[in-house]
């Protein structure tokens, strides 16, 4: 079934802070194999002229993605979650996420289209430190396979 | 920032250090964890063919998260990435054995662009398939 298209530009409420943490990061690095001192060693960080570790690319994408989870949840679109994959990623740096920061997550519908009887669905998060500075965006495709026939 | 490579110093056309990157079921579990991603296709084989999956696939986003280690570990900083974006073409499958599956892969400059940043095409395989489709990078250079 085809998805509502007046959700289209629609933006849902900024998320709680997520705090973002030196062990969380060591912990995805670790569970990564990724062992760049950036990611562990707040001296190493700052040779290369971060305040403190840094998270690697991707790490962000478990804060955006648990945002999107309102759109994913939000009745009144009516997305069937079972039947979704995550289509394409992308992301676009302001400056890297780091120990420290307090993130929230702002998520906007960016498109919704039909194609071969599948839903796609572009999600835009927009993330900002405790500052209000911009962080990062995230991009997140989404496609709900259309029901398989009996 | 301070990458360790100078946008002088490449070309369209440079390769950076192809690597190749190990996955077992062990390797996705602690993934999980470390994500919070705990969709049974990722761990439970049963679920994953129930689903009509061959076996228990890999997260596309540790893929994604392997594959740009080519261009950290070529950069020295991770904070020189500026854009990074991936397609999920086909899924990577792990075996429950003690080789799992491997991620291989390599990137070169596509093209220079402003602000000393240039663009990497990343190609990822496994089993002989391409996993990632557009999977390029914006770094910049010092």
């Amino acid at each position: 079934m085809a998805l509502d298209q007046s959700f289209v530009g629609r933006s849902y409420p900024p998320t709680e802070p997520y705090e973002v943490g030196r062990e969380k990061i060591r912990e995805f690095a670790e569970a990564v194999g990724d062992a760049n001192p950036a990611y562990t060693d707040a001296e190493a960080a700052k040779a290369l002229g971060h305040p403190d570790v840094i998270a690697p690319p991707t790490f962000v994408f478990a804060i955006t993605f648990k945002a999107a989870g309102q759109v994913v949840a939000d009745p009144r679109l009516g997305l069937d979650y079972s039947r979704v994959v995550h289509g394409d990623q992308k992301f676009a740096y302001v400056r890297p996420v780091r120990a420290g920061d307090l993130l929230t997550v702002t998520s906007t519908i960016e498109t919704i289209r039909s194609m071969a009887g599948n839903d796609i669905l572009d999600i835009r998060g927009e993330v900002h430190d405790q500052n209000g500075e911009h962080v990062v965006t995230a991009w997140t495709k989404l496609v709900a396979r259309g029901a398989e026939e009996a | 920032m301070t990458a360790q490579i100078s946008y002088a110093d490449v070309e369209v056309g440079t390769e950076l250090p192809a690597q190749t990157f190990p996955v077992t079921r062990a390797t996705l579990v602690r993934y999980a964890g470390a994500s919070g991603d705990f969709n049974p296709i990722h761990w439970n084989e049963r679920f994953a063919k129930e689903v009509g999956l061959p076996d228990v696939i890999a997260h596309g986003m540790f893929t994604m998260a392997e594959a740009i280690r080519v261009v950290t570990d070529w950069a020295g900083d991770p904070g020189a990435v500026v854009e990074y974006g991936v397609r999920f073409t086909r899924p990577v499958v792990v075996p429950d054995d003690e080789q799992g599956a491997v991620i291989e892969v390599s990137g070169k400059v596509a093209a220079k662009l402003d602000d000393n940043t240039v663009r990497v095409d990343l190609l990822a395989m496994s089993a002989g398939q391409k996993v990632l489709g557009m999977s390029r990078a914006v770094v910049r250079l010092s």
